[in-house]
């Protein structure tokens, strides 16, 4: 199997990417939203003619709400960024946009969080991310307690975990350079991809795992067959299936992407990114590491 | 053989009822809605607020003076005041829910409140901030540091609110209020009837505090504070507190609609307009329809016979689960509708899994009717696993997410569980109900996939 062959190409090509998305992740940051930080997010748009940027930041300065950012959104809305603010503040500042309600505007979605279900809010996270990634280590080790040569079971599960922390780094990494270049801001949804990703691609890699703990009870085939051979072998015997489960998923995500609401847009597209990346690394990356863990065993 | 024939008939006749049921009870698909009988018309989808526009806002409840173990029921009775409240403005379908506090969600108990179809943020903030909080407080014990200013002329002030303290008596024990109007001096004043809880509280504190004061609070402020004379064991009270016979009337329907048992404080608001929330509802709908399209173009393409079998059964799946959305009812949110999207992906999963087992059992020179069989059992144990993380993702989600996240966990998880479901017994009773076609060069043809002839 040319993959098992030319594993140290294909692992170094997965370290490369993981890298670059470290490497973005450091250099842009991560873009907070107001889900996590507070804040509030006003959508507006005018009836007729939207005022210009400069001359309504020109006027929300007179507000003292702090720093107020106007993203231009469609023909004549914007969304408005800023401090949370309360039932007066809101109506003050919808005030001001309207110039005094000389230009009409209706507003299509208020969003104000406060400071402290914000914190709730990553705590929340935080407690979500730890609490899964737990879970999911150990399903892994049980699902491969049985499986103990000639690699044990728990380094089946290190490796799994190695590949999910890829899975997971790339789409953030792509996240970053979206969310630099487009604006678009971890919230929500963003946590609840990441945690998605894990689920579904830790499914992938199991289903090659399982196949080659499948070949490698056959005793009668162990004897005859090298270690880094049945791995090949459950390669090409899964990679088909493989594909195609994933590939249905990514039809149905670049459905939502392309077609869905605007709210779950990049939800669909970190999905997309990880099913992709859940696919690839559970072919390239866990079955090769496999083989090289195997290696590095006989040489001692 | 006839068996599994029948069996397969009965499953396409029960995925067709389903499917004429969710039909039947949308109104955008059926047009002869508005005629149906009213049985029909019970099963609406239900719409989260970023589907159906409204306002959604997030209480801070202050249940520092309340007792540890009675907070839970502090927070049941302010619940159900403000829905009561909220009942009264005649919005359809409010959710009011208490979140409690601890270790996951940090320390604040607090209440959230759903208005559909409410977009002036305004009113629906005036209409919760009506209802009235009050209080009954006794005089703090001797002894007690009071806070006392001394003003410009000398004169010194006791802040009034340190001496009393709290008691357990608030308005949640409250059942009606009346206007009343002194016999002698004419003046409006508020007659109050305690629930029977109530009027154990009332009748205790007033056989305690005889010839002492007692504090009616509302809002926050002292209204009355009389003294009392002797044990009041029926359970009625008096507010008179200098009112206007319109002063005394308001307070009357405010407090008859229930007075809240602890004082609350607005944290975060969203408002969702309604056309925001319709063109996301067809972009869902839109992307639905082009992601179920797909899948069965490719599921046809590939997998030949046994992909439109498949179809079939992702057919049966998806009326199930969208029947299972309007039954339970599921709110639809525009992350529910992704996990929903998502869910139909997945749900080929098990399928395709099964399919490549049956491709590699007839590549090995089996029957195509003991290949279908071994294809099943063999796939089963990576069908389990693999749905299994799934599965812990979207409990844990659900268990700890916001109504954003829970909406996206049920969608998936259902979707998830019921496409197991749908792989296991639907498409197995259908391929091994297909086994009459035999075993010609026309059926491997059709049982194999791919490019492969």
């Amino acid at each position: 199997m040319f993959i098992i062959k030319y594993k140290k190409i294909f692992i170094s090509l997965s370290i490369i990417l993981v890298i670059l998305s470290f490497f973005s992740l450091f250099l842009f940051g991560l873009n907070v939203g107001i889900d996590f930080k507070g804040g509030a997010l006003t959508e507006i748009v005018y009836k007729n003619v939207r005022p210009t940027q400069i001359t309504l930041n020109k006027t929300l300065e007179t507000l003292n709400f702090g720093v107020i950012f106007l993203q231009p959104t469609g023909d004549l809305g914007y969304i408005v960024k800023s401090r949370d603010l309360n039932d007066s503040e809101h109506a003050q500042l919808l005030k001001t946009l309207s110039q005094g309600d000389v230009a009409t505007l209706t507003e299509t979605s208020f969003n104000s969080i406060g400071p402290s279900v914000g914190r709730e809010l990553t705590r929340k996270a935080i407690i979500a991310v730890v609490l899964i990634s737990l879970a999911i280590i150990c399903f892994i080790a049980f699902a491969f307690r049985k499986v103990s040569k000639p690699i044990s079971s728990w380094k089946y599960g290190i490796i799994a975990i190695v590949t999910l922390l890829h899975d997971v780094t790339i789409p953030i990494g792509l996240f970053v350079i979206l969310s630099h270049y487009y604006g678009a801001e971890l919230d929500t949804l963003f946590v609840v991809a990441v945690l998605t990703i894990l689920g579904l691609s830790v499914s992938d890699t199991i289903v090659i795992f399982d196949r080659i703990r499948e070949n490698l009870k056959n005793e009668a085939q162990t004897a005859k067959m090298n270690f880094d051979e049945i791995v090949g072998k459950s390669l090409e015997q899964s990679y088909v299936r493989s594909i195609s489960t994933s590939f249905t998923v990514i039809l149905v995500l670049l459905a939502l992407f392309f077609f869905g609401p605007v709210t779950t847009k990049y939800f669909a597209l970190m999905l997309t990114a990880g099913m992709f990346f859940g696919t690839y690394s559970s072919i390239f990356l866990a079955s090769p590491l496999l083989v090289l863990v195997e290696e590095w065993q006989k040489k001692k | 053989m006839w068996r599994k024939i029948i069996v397969a008939l009965i499953i396409l006749v029960f995925g067709a009822a389903v499917g004429i049921f969710v039909f039947k009870t949308e109104a955008k698909l059926n047009k002869s809605f508005e005629t149906q009988k009213a049985f029909f018309k019970k099963f609406p989808f239900r719409l989260g607020l970023d589907l159906s526009g409204g306002s959604h806002l997030i209480y801070k409840a202050d249940v520092s003076a309340v007792e540890s173990g009675e907070v839970s029921n502090s927070m049941d009775a302010l619940r159900d005041v403000i829905e009561r409240r909220v009942n009264l403005f005649g919005i359809s379908e409010p959710v009011v829910t208490v979140q409690r506090g601890g270790f996951v969600s940090g320390a604040t108990e607090q209440l959230i409140v759903d208005l559909p179809g409410v977009t002036d943020l305004k009113l629906a903030i005036d209409m919760i901030g009506q209802t009235p909080l009050l209080e009954f407080k006794i005089q703090a014990p001797e002894g007690t540091p009071q806070n006392a200013t001394v003003d410009a002329d000398g004169k010194v002030n006791i802040d009034l609110n340190s001496q009393f303290v709290g008691t357990e008596l608030t308005g949640r024990y409250l059942k009606r209020a009346t206007l009343e109007f002194d016999q002698n001096t004419k003046e409006p004043r508020v007659s109050l009837q305690f629930n029977d809880v109530g009027t154990k509280l009332f009748a205790q504190i007033t056989k305690d505090n005889v010839g002492k004061m007692v504090a009616i609070y509302l809002d926050g402020a002292p209204v009355s504070t009389p003294v009392v004379n002797e044990a009041i064991p029926n359970g009625q009270a008096i507010i008179s507190g200098n009112f206007t016979p319109n002063e005394a009337k308001l307070l009357v329907g405010r407090l008859s609609s229930g007075a809240l048992p602890v004082p609350i404080t607005l944290l975060s608001t969203q408002t969702i307009g309604a056309t925001l929330g319709e063109s996301a509802v067809a972009a869902g709908v839109k992307a639905a329809v082009i992601g179920f399209l797909l899948v069965t173009l490719f599921l046809i393409l590939w997998y030949r016979l046994p992909g439109l079998v498949a179809v079939l059964s992702l057919c049966i799946f998806v009326a199930i689960i969208l029947a299972l959305f309007k039954l339970l009812p599921v709110t639809l949110t525009a992350a529910g509708m992704a996990g929903f999207i998502i869910s139909m992906g997945v749900a080929v999963d098990a399928n395709v899994l099964i399919f490549e087992r049956i491709k590699e059992e007839l590549r090995s020179g089996r029957t195509i009717s003991e290949a279908t069989k071994l294809g099943f059992s063999r796939a089963w144990l990576s069908i389990r696993d693999s749905n299994i993380s799934n599965i812990i993702t979207a409990i844990i989600l659900f268990w700890f997410g916001t109504s954003l996240i829970k909406g996206f966990a049920l969608t998936l998880g259902m979707g998830v569980i019921i496409s197991m479901f749908s792989a296991i017994m639907i498409t197995r009773i259908f391929l091994s109900s297909l086994i009459f076609i035999g075993e010609g060069k026309v059926a491997r043809f059709l049982f194999s996939s791919g490019l492969s002839l």
